[in-house]
């Protein structure tokens, strides 16, 4: 099975996300075009801490077994693997598991038997405390050193594989692969790199693949193929009427990324600084060559999130002329009342452990910042009310006991009460938690596989 | 003096990691990413001022071949918390808009 193929390397990234929408006209239009992987993520931090920390998926059931049927009916036809990474969109073992149940149920109803990888990440806050205390983890900035009731905040703790776990798996004789956390470019990267493809070239070509579509120039449109060198690789969008040019490729180097030309991976860093772009004659493949690949100490980057504090919400509407006179006044009184009338509900021990804000949309909710003197006033505000305490019951006791105040605050006083526009009934809506990502830390390992569980599924 | 908005052509802003924010900043062209690359307007003070991050941590890179340079600071809180306005970060470059260079 590890037998070399001759090069390029050709990987189908069918989306930017599994459950995005992969489109099946681009799948076919990548087979016919000879891909010998598809291979895609299926998730990251971005959306936040919440699906790391209660071990959901973010994309729904439905729209990732539909994804996922396209890329197995494709496997099942040709034969070639399909690569999965970031399962459920977190990529802890409670997302690889909904994931591969949504696998099985695939494969059950094509009829098919494949050989299926699984490959879990999570770590036990006992392992993380133990790697702490032998000094194999560090912080990176803005955290300082890692503290053991750090660790035991998080509901979940996940090491963010490389391409070794990959290659374990392809090596094995794995036709499909369902990946907990890992960096985005390592799933894409880890089959050309099997297959004998350069290092620097694999590595960026699975940074410029990651989004799928993300790095062409039409937004109507979803996956890339990469066809994977020694010394480069050339990126094709998939579908016909989309292309890639140079800037476009180029600059998905700055995405999400603080530094456009060096990416630090597991087990070393990819080193872009001397790539040259160049626009291919078929007028949409873009040619990428001269990355290198700097191998390094084999360190996984943690990510750990939990929650702790709750919140419930409310929202108004107003477009009564005397608070659009002075919202930021407005604002002020306001939240001074509702703070007076939480404190008069709650008991005496919960007097100092609960926060209100209240967003004025319309004026300035995205940043909280005063506005310049002379804005004009808006034609009308959505102020959302946030009451974020120790447990769902008081957050929602707050939102209770504010409720008329909120409702009926008035921006003059010697008039009649005004009423403000809720949209719902009830008003106040229970949100959960809040979760928080709460490590940003390494660990060293002396080998890629050290934290990895690889598990087979016996169909 | 010019406004960040009239000497570039695009910006943007995301976060890098749920504890970076990393902003981009096209500029309109080589005059003008030459004269302002390295403007004060765009120092680390600007991010302390403008975002509430720690000066010695902002990181400037500049990318001489796309007229950009690329600047990211750390969230002055991490992503997702109790007063979350931004979750993705991706409304933060617009107090650089009016940042005058020089």
């Amino acid at each position: 099975m590890s037998d070399k193929l001759a090069l390029p390397v050709k990987i189908l990234v069918p989306c930017g996300s599994l459950g995005a929408g992969v489109r099946e006209d681009e799948v076919e239009y990548g087979l016919s075009r000879g891909a010998h992987a598809i291979a895609t993520d299926a998730g990251s931090t971005d959306s936040g801490a919440a699906y790391l920390a209660m071990g959901k998926s973010k994309n729904s059931r439905g729209a990732v077994k539909r994804d996922l049927m396209i890329l197995m009916k494709a496997h099942a036809r040709t034969g070639i693997p399909v690569i999965i990474g970031t399962a459920g969109q977190a990529g802890g073992d409670l997302n690889v598991d909904w994931t591969r149940d949504i696998l099985l149920e695939i494969v059950a109803e094509l009829g098919i038997t494949p050989k299926i990888a699984l490959l879990y990440s999570e770590q036990s806050p006992q392992a993380i405390k133990a790697f702490n205390a032998d000094g194999r983890i560090r912080p990176l900035p803005p955290l300082g050193p890692l503290e053991d009731d750090t660790v035991d905040a998080c509901a979940h703790i996940v090491a963010l594989m490389g391409v070794e776990p990959y290659i374990k798996a392809l090596e094995q004789g794995a036709d499909v692969i369902l990946g907990g956390r890992s960096t985005d470019p390592a799933v894409l990267a880890s089959f050309p790199i099997w297959k004998g493809a350069g290092w620097g070239a694999s590595w960026h070509a699975g940074k410029v693949g990651e989004c799928g579509a993300q790095c062409t120039e039409k937004r109507d449109s979803s996956g890339v193929l990469l066809s994977v060198g020694q010394d480069g690789f050339e990126v094709e969008p998939l579908a016909k009427d989309n292309y890639c040019a140079r800037d476009g490729v180029s600059a998905h180097m700055l995405y999400e990324n603080t530094d456009p030309y060096i990416l630090t991976e597991p087990g070393g860093q990819l080193d872009v600084t001397a790539v040259t772009y160049e626009e291919l004659e078929d007028g949409r493949t873009v040619r990428v060559t001269g990355a290198v690949w700097r191998p390094g100490p084999y360190t996984m980057k943690l990510e750990g999130a939990g929650g702790g504090k709750f919140q419930t919400i409310m929202l108004v509407g107003i477009q009564d002329p005397d608070v659009l006179r002075d919202v930021s006044g407005f604002h002020d009184r306001f939240l001074d009342a509702l703070y007076l009338r939480a404190r008069q509900t709650l008991p005496p021990e919960e007097q100092d452990d609960f926060h209100i804000s209240i967003r004025m949309y319309g004026w300035n909710a995205v940043d909280g910042m005063p506005v310049p003197e002379g804005t004009p006033p808006p034609r009308e505000l959505g102020v959302l009310f946030i009451a974020t305490a120790r447990t769902q019951e008081l957050a929602n006791a707050i939102a209770h006991a504010c409720n008329p105040y909120f409702f009926h605050f008035p921006a003059v006083m010697d008039k009649e009460l005004p009423s403000y526009g809720f949209a719902f009934s009830p008003a106040d809506v229970p949100r959960g938690e809040v979760y928080e990502f709460k490590l940003n830390h390494v660990v060293a390992v002396s080998d890629p596989l050290e934290l990895v569980r690889l598990q087979w599924v016996n169909l | 003096m010019a406004k960040l908005r009239d000497v570039s052509r695009h910006i943007r802003s995301k976060q890098a990691g749920p504890f970076w924010v990393t902003i981009d900043i096209w500029f309109d062209g080589q005059t003008s990413f030459d004269r302002y690359k390295d403007s004060a307007g765009l120092s680390p003070d600007v991010f302390v001022d403008l975002f509430g991050t720690d000066a010695g941590l902002v990181k400037k890179i500049s990318v001489p071949e796309l007229n950009l340079i690329k600047v990211s600071y750390p969230r002055a809180t991490p992503q997702g918390g109790v007063i979350e306005r931004d979750m993705h970060s991706g409304q933060q470059y617009v107090r650089l808009l009016d940042v005058e260079l020089d």
